[in-house]
Parts: C-alpha cells; sequence; structure tokens
C-alpha cells in the first residue's frame, strides 16, 4: 500500500502535509511523533476513517476512496487505544463481528483458536468485556482485528492505556503474531523505544510531514535527522541512566 | 366520600378509553422521536431544531395545546374534507403525542451523545454499514435510556389526558370534571385515583423494561413489554368488541345544569330502547361545533349563547324572534334541529348578597353605577369576553375596582367570602335561591334572553324515536323546578344528590315516569 502527496486540513490547521511513502508486504512499520504530529490522522486514512483533503491513499493498488468503505474495512484489522468492545456482547461475539457482518458465522473452535492466539483462555469467550482487566481487553481487540484474517493490520496506540508490564507483553505478542501469520502492520505510537524494539521500520513524523524514514538500527546509529534523533535520545538516556545507576554510580 | 369503589367500578368505559388514547399518543410520540432523534444524531442543526420545538410545545399549557387543535382540524378541513374529526380522539391523540415527543427526543438524542466514542469507532473500524451500526451498536446501548423516556413521558401522558374530556374525548376525566363543577368530590378522587393508579402501573411496567434494557435481561424485558400489550389489547378489545355504533351521544357542558338535563334526556331514550353514552364536561364553544359534525347527538343550549357565538350577533331583537330566527338559521346552515324550548330560562343576572345590596342601596344595575368604581365583580371564565357583559357596562355605564374569573362553582363561594362584591349569575342556578341573594333589575333590558332548548344533530334530527322520547320535555321545566334541581346537585350538605338522583327526582316534579 502506499500514500500519494496525502493532505488533510481542518479549516486552516494542516494536520498531514504532503505525505509520500510506500508499505511493503510484510513489513512492521511503526509511525512515530509528538501528540499532533499528525500520525493517527495518516493511519486512520488507510481505513477511511478519515478522508484526505488531497492526495491518495491506494490499498493494494485501489484508491480506498472508491471502495466501499465498510467492505474495505472487513479487509483490514483495527485496533486502537480507546479498544471499543461492544459492552453488550459476550467476548466470542466480539471477536466474531466481523465476519458475522459479512454474513459468516465464525466456529466456535475459531474463537477459541484466536482467543489462544493472544494468550487467553478460550473459556473467557463467554465472558463479558465489563468483567476483563485492560489487557485481557486489548488482548480481545486484537484477537477481533484478526479474525477476518486480515491483509492488513493498523494499530494506533494499541497500547496506550495499559500499564507497562502488560504492555510489554502485549508487544510482544503482537509481533510474534506478525511474524508467524506473515501481518502486514502499521502501528502508531509515541513511544520511540516501543518502535525501535518492535518495527521493522520507523517513519517519524512532524508538523503533519515524515521527517525521517529509518531502520531501528539506523537511528540508533545518530541517522534521520535532528527531531528523530531527539526522540531516540529519550530512550537512550535512560537506559543509559539505569546502567549507571546499576554499577553504583548516581544516575545523573 | 363514600362509593367511590362504586364509582372506580363504572369507570370502565372511561379506563378503557384512556388506556387507548395514552398508549396511542405515546406510540405516535415514539413513531415520530425515535427517527427523529436518528438523524438527530447525525446532524446538530438537526438536534438544536427538534429539541428546541420540543421543548417550545411543553411550554404550552396542556389544556391550551388541546383547546389550538380544534382551530387547527378546522382549517385542515380545506384540505382533507369535511370528514375530518375537529373534536374527540384526533386532536386529543394529536395534542398529547406532541407533549410525549419532549421527553423521548431528549433522552433518545442525550443517550447517543453519551455513547461511548470508543464503541462507535470500533462499529465504524469492524466495517459496520450505517445501517449495521445503528441496529447493532446504537440502538440497544442506548435502549435503557430511551425506556425511561418513554416512562417519563407515558406518566406525563396518563396525566394529561384527563384533560382530553374537555376536548370531547372520554377519558378518566369525564369524572373529575363532573365531579368538579357538581361538588362530587368522591367523584373527582375517583378520577384521580384511576388515572393515578394507571400512571403508577404504566411506570412499574415500563420500569421493568428499562431494567430489563440495561440489564440485557430477555426476561424481564419480555414480561414488562407483554404486560403493556396484553393491557393496551384488552382496553382495544373492550371499547371495539362491544357494538354501540347507534349509541345516542348526549353531550353536556360543565356545569350542573348541564348534567342534570342529559342525565334526564338519557333516560328518557333508555327507556324507549335507545342505547345512550355521555359525553360530559365539554368546552362550551365546542358542544355546537360537535353537534353539527355529529360527533355528539344532542345538547342543551341556550338561545342568548347561540346567538352571541354561533351567529355572531350582539342586537336584542326580543325572547321570541330571538329563538325563531335561531331555529331558521340552523336549520339552514348547519341541519341541527332545534326540538323547542324545555320552558326555563338561564341567563345571565347580576346577584348580591343582601346584605351587601341594602348597604349600597342596590336594587337594579342602575343603582350600582355611582358605587361600582369600589366594588369588584366576578365571573365565570367566560362572562368577560361576552358581548352582554359589554352591554351592560355601556348601557348603565358600569366601571368596577376590578374584574374576576371563578369557575362557576366557586363564583359562588366568592360572593359568600366578599371575594366578589357582585357576580354574574345564572337566572336558573339553585343558589341564588339558598343563598338568598339580590338579582338586580335591568329595566334597560341590556341582558338578551337564555332560553334553554334541546338541539338534535343532523344524524338523529329525523328519528321519530327520539322525538316521541323527548317531546314531553318541551315546555314542562319552568325555572323554580330547575333551581331546585341544580341546588340539590350543588349543595355541599346531606341534601346533596348526584345529577342523575336529581334528573329522576325532576321527572317526578314534572309529571313524568321517572324510569
Amino acid at each position: 500500500m502506499s500514500f500519494e502527496q496525502v493532505e488533510r486540513h481542518y479549516g486552516n490547521v494542516v494536520a498531514v502535509d504532503g505525505v509520500d511513502c510506500d508499505v511493503q508486504r510484510g513489513s512492521f512499520v511503526a509511525l512515530v511523533g509528538a501528540s499532533g504530529s499528525g500520525k493517527s490522522t495518516l493511519l486512520k486514512m488507510v481505513n477511511t476513517l478519515e478522508t484526505p483533503s488531497a492526495g491518495r491513499v491506494l490499498f493494494a493498488g485501489e484508491n480506498v476512496e472508491d471502495m466501499r468503505a465498510a467492505r474495505l474495512r472487513r479487509r483490514i484489522g483495527y485496533v486502537f487505544q480507546g479498544i471499543g468492545l461492544f459492552p453488550h456482547f459476550a467476548v466470542g461475539e466480539n471477536i466474531a463481528i466481523g465476519p458475522r457482518l459479512a454474513g459468516e458465522s465464525l466456529p466456535a473452535k475459531r474463537i477459541a483458536e484466536l482467543l489462544e492466539l493472544v494468550e487467553l483462555d478460550p473459556e473467557m469467550a463467554r465472558r463479558m468485556p465489563d468483567e476483563l482487566s485492560g489487557g485481557q481487553r486489548q488482548r480481545v481487540g486484537v484477537a477481533r482485528a484478526l479474525a477476518g484474517d486480515p491483509e492488513l493490520l493498523l494499530m494506533d496506540e494499541p497500547f496506550g492505556a495499559l500499564d507497562p508490564i502488560t504492555r510489554d507483553a502485549l508487544g510482544e505478542t503482537v509481533r510474534e503474531l506478525h511474524d508467524t501469520l506473515g501481518l502486514n502492520t502499521i502501528m502508531v505510537t509515541h513511544d520511540m523505544a516501543e518502535a525501535l524494539l518492535l518495527a521493522d521500520r520507523v517513519l517519524v513524523m512532524d508538523a503533519g510531514k515524515v521527517v525521517a524514514d529509518e531502520k531501528p538500527r539506523e537511528l540508533l546509529d545518530g541517522k534521520g535527522g535532528e527531531i528523530a534523533q531527539n526522540l531516540v535520545s529519550v530512550p537512550r538516556q535512560q537506559a543509559e541512566k539505569l546502567a549507571r545507576l546499576k554499577n553504583g554510580g548516581a544516575p545523573t | 366520600m363514600n362509593g367511590i369503589g362504586e364509582i372506580l367500578l363504572g369507570l370502565d368505559d372511561k379506563f378503557a378509553a384512556h388506556v387507548i388514547l395514552a398508549a396511542s399518543a405515546i406510540a405516535l410520540g415514539l413513531l415520530v422521536a425515535l427517527p427523529l432523534a436518528v438523524w438527530a444524531s447525525r446532524s446538530v442543526n438537526v438536534a438544536r431544531i427538534a429539541l428546541g420545538f420540543a421543548s417550545l410545545v411543553q411550554t404550552i399549557p396542556a389544556l391550551a395545546l388541546l383547546a389550538l387543535f380544534f382551530p387547527i382540524l378546522l382549517s385542515l378541513r380545506a384540505v382533507f374534507g369535511e370528514d375530518l374529526p375537529t373534536l374527540g380522539f384526533l386532536p386529543a391523540l394529536l395534542a398529547l403525542a406532541l407533549y410525549a415527543l419532549l421527553p423521548i427526543l431528549r433522552n433518545a438524542v442525550t443517550a447517543q451523545a453519551n455513547l461511548d466514542p470508543g464503541v462507535l469507532e470500533a462499529a465504524d473500524g469492524v466495517g459496520m454499514t450505517g445501517w449495521q451500526k445503528l441496529r447493532l451498536v446504537e440502538a440497544p446501548l442506548a435502549a435503557p435510556f430511551i425506556m425511561a423516556g418513554i416512562r417519563t413521558a407515558s406518566v406525563w401522558t396518563i396525566g394529561a389526558a384527563t384533560l382530553a374530556t374537555t376536548i370531547g374525548q372520554p377519558s378518566l376525566g369525564d369524572p373529575i370534571f363532573a365531579g368538579l363543577q357538581t361538588q362530587n368530590w368522591a367523584l373527582v378522587l375517583a378520577g384521580c385515583i384511576a388515572s393515578a393508579g394507571l400512571a403508577l402501573v404504566a411506570d412499574a411496567l415500563l420500569g421493568l423494561v428499562e431494567r430489563g434494557f440495561a440489564n440485557r435481561n430477555r426476561w424481564q424485558y419480555g414480561v414488562g413489554v407483554l404486560a403493556v400489550a396484553l393491557g393496551v389489547g384488552s382496553a382495544l378489545v373492550y371499547q371495539f368488541g362491544g357494538d354501540d355504533e347507534d349509541a345516542v351521544v348526549i353531550g353536556s357542558k360543565q356545569f350542573s345544569e348541564g348534567y342534570i338535563l342529559a342525565r334526564l334526556i338519557g333516560e328518557r331514550l333508555e327507556n324507549a330502547g335507545y342505547q345512550v353514552e355521555y359525553r360530559d364536561g365539554l368546552g362550551s364553544a365546542i358542544v355546537h361545533s360537535a353537534l353539527a359534525s355529529s360527533d355528539i347527538d344532542i345538547s342543551v343550549d341556550y338561545t342568548g349563547t347561540i346567538w352571541a357565538n354561533t351567529l355572531e350577533r350582539s342586537d336584542n331583537p326580543g325572547r321570541e324572534a330571538m329563538y325563531e330566527t335561531i331555529v331558521e338559521w340552523e336549520r339552514e346552515n348547519t341541519g341541527i334541529r332545534v326540538l323547542g324550548k324545555l320552558g326555563f330560562e338561564n341567563a345571565y343576572a347580576f346577584a348580591m348578597r343582601s346584605d351587601r345590596a341594602r348597604e349600597l342601596n342596590a336594587a337594579s344595575l342602575e343603582d350600582l353605577a355611582p358605587v361600582a368604581p369600589q366594588l369588584t365583580v366576578g365571573g365565570d371564565p367566560e362572562f368577560f369576553e361576552r358581548p352582554e357583559w359589554y352591554a351592560v357596562r355601556e348601557t348603565y355605564g358600569l366601571r368596577f375596582d376590578e374584574a374576576r374569573s371563578f369557575s362557576p362553582t366557586f363564583m359562588y363561594n366568592a360572593l359568600r367570602s366578599g371575594e366578589a362584591d357582585v357576580i354574574g349569575a345564572y337566572s336558573s342556578d339553585g343558589r341564588i335561591a339558598a343563598d338568598r341573594l339580590v338579582v338586580l333589575d335591568d329595566p334597560r333590558e341590556a341582558l338578551p334572553s337564555y332560553d334553554a332548548m334541546i338541539m338534535l344533530s343532523p344524524r338523529i334530527a329525523d328519528e321519530e324515536g327520539v322525538v316521541a322520547a323527548l317531546e314531553p320535555l318541551i315546555g314542562a321545566i319552568d325555572v323554580e323546578e330547575m333551581r331546585e334541581a341544580n341546588y340539590a346537585v350543588d349543595r355541599e350538605d346531606a341534601g346533596k344528590l348526584t345529577p342523575t338522583q336529581a334528573a329522576r327526582k325532576l321527572a317526578d316534579a314534572i309529571g313524568l315516569p321517572a324510569s
């Protein structure tokens, strides 16, 4: 899939300011940037929750705006910070919603399989969402996104509301799923460490533009320019401070 | 106060009519409010306009809203033809449905606005179409709040539906209005108990449905919905199961004499083998139109009322000429048949307490003119708008300090307590004699005559049996007998009679077989 000269304006405010970029099949791309840098807006233009003011977004060679929105979205898994489990559906019904909308019913065996993929007890299918912890809910959110065998997985700050331990564990689960299922994943995050550890490729956004497009290794080697390096310096300095602390020195 | 239970048992037909009216109004309100709420959730402007309109409607007093539908429907006859009913069920339904709109709409719009934005984003994200999103997510999540709105609307509507009596729709307001006019508090209480009880039951059942939606408990809302459906269903069966198409409908205005004469007429017709329905407590302006459209079949009206309100005349050609003109006019213009005069007059007459009259040395309206600026005049709500009030004022140059409106019943109490010095009373009113009031002379004949007449709707104008049954009443009742009957109903001591009892006594007094 690719972005071609994509722009998005809200009145006088420019959220996305001319983005050109291709995403290869099988890659795990992280979109990193400060709040308001336009990364979420760019992501949502893929499944048409936002529409470009100019330019176009191609998915499997087709302009997404020419496709029926509901049908397009069923081909794309979507996980976001708000999770958005339907509170009146049981966990199993939440997972099966995509296929149900397409007129198919997801077999219980497949629901159990999906729950196991996200490391949950298959028995949970009968529980209601409000009986689950935040981390369990987002695991269900991931299972729901994967239920329709999507060609693309979009994640918008997927672990933003979770505690650090849950966050770390779920990040690893998602990365493993990406590899074993051969997914194509784009993840928005403001946490550079998370991006560096999970993604194959990191796009850094600032004021609506992509200011860096590097592999994690290259960013750690100092490439990508000043804005990208400012973001990389945060986890790096934290790691250095922790190392000094461990060796008996003062953190600063 | 005894006999409330008995009265309650006799309210079955009013109860059924009340249930059907309230349920229909809420159903119509829902039919309008729900699509409007969906639309409002997609457009801020629609939400603002719809809620603004519904709130505006709510500020109109229910009684006025009901009354307003009469002229509205009357003007709509130009579009829908003469068969469009202007009284009864249709205007009551429309007014109450408008009233039910606000709580349903407001709750539905609020519920939509308060849905978790994450859930709505997820609905879009998983690929729901607009319709799927509404059906699978928005509607089920908003349902408990919408149910709460329907509950509020139901309680309001059941209460407000009692006012439908005034526009000719039978309801539990019938006993309340009749009781208020005849000071029969058991009747008022029975109407209130029945309507409040109905509201409580509806509230409890809809509350069950609401909790069922909130807890996603099919059993709870199933039982609630079933009970409501059974209640409305049995009211429908009761209302339309019996065949009383041919019943003769007797209408009466909201005062004791109207109720008594309606019973007197009704009992004679029942003896002659007719089925009779009473439509009590109609607004004065509405009775004539209802009769002309055959919504009611028989009414007792007064020459002076028809002269001023219907013929819109303010001259005074004298008693006989006025009557003849009305008979002729009705035959030519409305098809109403004036069967004849009952024999007594119920004219407006100015009355004072005798001690006050002595004190002011007032025996006629002429004597009143110099002292009027220190006096308060009381009248029924219609009185101060009527041409005879203007006529009297102009003829005698009367300028009162203050003019106050009272319901006819309370007008006499006001005179007794001194809140009014002189009242526009009615000449057949029993309380004139009972309170030993002085009726002021009218030497310049400013007040027109008010002969009571039996009037028949075009539908039964030529019904031989009805005419034969009622002819013995023509010219049979003199004012003394009418006063006595009226007083029997209006008095508050042990001698108090119901309108039916008073009607039988009156029949006896004028030499007709009682039953």
